[in-house]
């Protein structure tokens, strides 16, 4: 149900952009007031998101440990996975956000009645299309970097070049291309038929998923299929990041669809989960260091307690300590 | 009391795959032996505590106070903005499921609102509706819900169902801990009055008397006394337990468990005689007379006011520095939230050990030292006569508590010491020890015989893996160092595992120790005949 909606939304604004593409007055709208308002709403929202954590404070250390603390000189310890120094952790943090290092771990748990018995096994299939998906996203939304300066940078040449080695069309085919939809595909495919997956899974999650499919497939189709006027897109692009916005004439109406996407996704991440991506840098658990006992660390917001004092404890058991023959404040 | 729990057969007729379902709309109820009473009115009297009152869990009227939605609401907001945990767990899960099957209550219940995600989702759905612009314009579209008296009712249910292990963080991509939600929760449900006993008994016990047990000075001096008699029994050696003894050089804080509970109290003779042994200069105190922390499982404010009496008897007995005994939750307390709460602890000297030298830099800041750590540096510098053979009639293996493992990193020095106390060490699975160790199934306050099926369903997991290496290597002792294992495993594995029992790493000390002076050892500290005859293989 969830995922009918979402997919339903998304035909539904395809739609909307692929008529509005035909009709010029709507142009202006989907070229420029668009545009602009996705980025603002982007920019505003994301700042809005980490300053809102930020200004949460970290009141203790809390790091999830999964290796050997620095304790005793004899004992090696994980520099990495409990990491006690910042240069660990910024290595712990780095192999996270750039290789998923605790997705990795993932594995597989099945109960045997007879037995009974737990087994575990081996399911690296999650983090093998979660990696390829970013990755592949990463790549993709540099290589846009061409339409927005002039003259396109060399290490998006460089980028490209191996990219394309699969030299078997023309244009050249695009490794990242095939693997995006690939990978996207596996992650619904993965929500609609896991059970628990999908009982877990909200309308939010199946829109980010069709979202950014239909961004995805309406690139390609225009890359590949249907192409559209690049010369026109690198005018409007550039005239929309110098803030000197001129409409083309035409340029084809997948790019409507294209471009309306893309500024749904901005305009639709702060206040999503997406937002995820500014959030692992800021995660307690993972960006703290295992060094607890060695540095004292400190709560903004500490404040005094009602404790039960030695003194009163003495008091209330003067007769019982005195009777056992333990030392006493008071006799 | 609630009735036998059903048969190991009957218990694991269960499926990971849920039904077809929208999860707001699926209800439970409170069936016997998977829940836990309420906390006694005057306990929480006695702690100052909100809305004291007689009520069950299983009654329709749970007597909370008019305003306890503007209550919960406004513990929220003061949370989301104190804990940045908080805000971010609630803002950034992304729904992948790798958390999902981590959790030994789903893995024993599937239950699958004890998914970790979903558990948590209890919560962020109530977030989403009243904290986020999303869910207060589109609802239910954006995965928000009301917040209303069954949801708070699902709470107490799933939220004790959590032991605040953090395996699932283990796993998560962003670290999201569900133990920390699990805390806030906690926090929330107590602001209304709805809390455990299990959980609180304990807390006012330990405010009152200085442990959980609640026991009063002069029989916590008892039943030391009773351990040093005990030992000259087995070994003819006669040692000496100081109490609140000013001017010592170490205090020495265990959980109450050890000088009150089976099998945790072999631990105790362990320490008693490895200190006179090396000639240690401690006391105990009768004041802080309990390490564990059950404010813990019920607000940060709890954990720190149970908690402020080491450092004010560290102080007031004019130690050095802190020793800590074998218990899990007390040491996440120790590692990670001490110094922070109840520090600086600038009256104390980073510690060093008076027998070998070793400073404890790890430590120079809270001052607190683990057992373990003390122990295998004595070894390691060949301070100790060990004759592993006289622990020749247990096969070992190893679980890693929970806290030590994930909250702290202390993984090393436990099995360092096993390996020079015993011949027969072995491991259990990989992915079921270290930092994916699996929980006992009782922790954080849920170690209750009401809530027996719950355990025993959440000590599955653990009790499987035991079963492995009891199956291969005849495996019959589980070593750990958490005084609720030692207190909740021997029933999980009885009712799993048959034949596996359950034991501290200082009680391997005791009987590896060779003490000066000692009389020939028939028995091993449990009063069982040792396998004699076979050469003493000594590390000296
Ligand atoms: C620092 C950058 C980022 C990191 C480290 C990161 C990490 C992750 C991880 C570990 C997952 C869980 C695995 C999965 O479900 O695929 C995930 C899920 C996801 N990410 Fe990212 N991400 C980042 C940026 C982004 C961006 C910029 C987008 C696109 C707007 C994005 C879209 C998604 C989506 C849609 C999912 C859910 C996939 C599903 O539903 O199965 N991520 N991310
Ligand atoms: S692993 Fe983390 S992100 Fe994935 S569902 Fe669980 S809590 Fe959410
Ligand atoms: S902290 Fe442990 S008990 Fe709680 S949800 Fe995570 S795995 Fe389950």
């Amino acid at each position: 149900m969830n995922a009918l909606t979402s997919f339903i939304l998304i035909l539904v604004v395809t739609g909307l952009a692929f008529a509005g593409g035909e009709i010029s007055s709507c142009r202006v709208l989907l070229d420029v007031v668009l545009p602009y308002a996705a980025m603002a709403a982007f920019l505003v929202g994301l700042v809005y998101r980490v300053l809102k954590w930020a200004s949460s404070p970290v009141p203790f250390n809390i790091p999830t440990t999964c290796g050997q603390q620095k304790s005793l000189s004899w004992i090696k310890s994980s520099w990495i996975e409990s990491a006690h120094t910042k240069l660990g952790v910024a290595v712990r943090m780095a192999i996270e956000i750039l290789l998923f290092r605790s997705l990795f771990r993932n594995s597989r748990a099945q109960i045997r009645q007879e037995g009974p018995r737990l087994l575990y096994s081996e399911n690296k299939w999650l983090w093998l299309g979660a990696l390829a998906f970013h990755w592949s996203m990463l790549v993709i939304v540099l290589r846009h970097l061409r339409f927005f300066v002039e003259p396109v940078p060399r290490f998006i040449l460089a980028m490209d070049a191996v990219d394309g080695f699969f030299q078997i069309s023309a244009p050249q085919l695009l490794v990242t291309d095939v693997v995006i939809i690939v990978a996207l595909l596996f992650l619904l495919q993965r929500r609609l038929t896991d059970p628990k997956v999908r009982y877990i899974s909200l309308f939010s999650d199946y829109l980010a998923l069709f979202l950014l499919l239909g961004i995805a497939i309406s690139g390609v189709l225009m890359r590949y299929f249907f192409k559209v006027d690049l010369e026109a897109v690198k005018q409007l692009a550039i005239g929309l990041v110098t803030f000197s916005p001129i409409v083309p004439a035409s340029i084809g109406a997948l790019f409507f669809v294209h471009l309306t996407l893309v500024s749904f996704l901005l305009a639709y991440l702060p206040f999503s989960k997406l937002v995820h991506m500014g959030g692992i840098f800021l995660s307690p658990t993972r960006n703290l260091p295992n060094d607890s006992r060695m540095v004292r660390h400190v709560n903004p917001w500490n404040y005094p307690v009602k404790v039960h004092t030695y003194q009163e404890w003495e008091e209330e058991f003067h007769d019982k300590i005195k009777a056992a023959g333990l030392p006493l404040e008071r006799e | 009391m609630p009735g036998a729990p059903p048969k190991p057969e009957e218990l694991v007729q269960i499926s990971y795959d849920p039904p077809r379902a929208d999860w707001r709309k699926t209800r439970f109820d409170f069936q016997k032996g998977t829940y836990c009473y309420s906390a006694a009115a005057k306990n929480l009297r006695y702690l100052d505590l909100p809305n004291p009152r007689d009520w069950q869990p299983y009654e329709a009227d749970w007597k909370l106070p008019p305003n306890w939605k503007e209550i919960i609401l406004k513990g929220m907001k003061e949370r989301l903005e104190k804990f940045r945990s908080f805000r971010l767990f609630m803002d950034i899960c992304v729904r992948c499921g790798a958390c999902a099957d981590k959790c030994h209550f789903f893995l024993g219940s599937a239950d699958p609102k004890n998914m970790p995600v979903l558990r948590a989702e209890l919560i962020r759905s109530v977030y989403r509706r009243y904290f986020t612009l999303a869910g207060r314009i589109f609802r239910g579209l954006a995965g928000a819900r009301d917040l209303t008296e069954d949801v708070l009712k699902e709470w107490f249910y799933y939220f004790y169902q959590c032991t605040e292990c953090r395996r699932c963080s283990v796993f998560c991509p962003f670290g999201i801990d569900t133990a920390e939600i699990t805390i806030m929760v906690r926090e929330l449900l107590n602001l209304v009055g709805v809390n455990t006993n299990w959980v609180l008994e304990p807390a006012a016990n330990c405010f009152r008397t200085g442990n959980h047990l609640g026991i009063q000075p002069h029989t916590f001096k008892d039943s030391i006394d009773f351990a040093v008699d005990e030992i000259e029994e087995i070994t003819g050696v006669r040692v000496e337990a100081p109490i609140n003894k000013k001017g010592a050089e170490i205090l020495f804080i265990v959980p109450s468990a050890d000088y009150f509970a089976v099998p945790h109290y072999y631990t105790l003779l362990g320490y008693l005689m490895l200190f006179h042994e090396i000639g240690l200069d401690y006391t105990f105190s009768a004041y802080a007379s309990e390490g564990g922390n059950f404010g813990f499982f019920s607000s940060h404010e709890m954990m720190k006011r149970l908690n402020a009496k080491i450092y004010a008897e560290a102080k007031r007995l004019g130690v050095k520095w802190i020793l800590g005994g074998e218990c899990g939750h007390m040491w996440r307390v120790i590692h990670q939230y001490m110094d922070t709460l109840n520090g600086p602890a600038d009256f104390l000297e980073e510690p060093v050990s008076p027998i070998t030298g070793t400073r404890f830099a790890n430590a120079r800041s809270t001052k607190m030292v683990h057992i373990c750590e003390f122990t295998s540096d004595l070894i390691y510098n060949r301070k100790l006569k060990l004759d592993p053979s006289r622990n020749d009639h247990w096969k070992v293996t190893f679980h890693d508590s929970c806290n030590p493992a994930r909250g702290m990193g202390l993984l090393e020095e436990p099995r360092y010491i096993i390996r020079n106390v015993a011949n027969h060490f072995y491991e259990m699975p990989e992915n079921t020890i270290r930092e994916q160790t699996f929980c006992c199934g009782s922790g954080a306050g849920l170690g209750t015989d009401e809530n027996i099926d719950m355990r025993l369903r959440g000590g599955l997991p653990r009790a499987n893996a035991a079963k492995y290496v009891r199956d291969k290597y005849g495996v019959n002792l589980l070593t750990c160092i958490c005084a609720i294992d030692k207190a909740t495993l021997p029933t999980a594995l009885e009712y799993w595992t048959p034949g596996v029992e359950v034991g501290g790493i200082h009680e391997l000390v005791a009987n590896a120790l060779v003490m000066k002076g000692e009389k020939e050892r028939i028995t091993d500290v449990r009063g069982e005949p040792l396998q004699l005859g076979k050469e003493a293989t000594v590390n000296a």
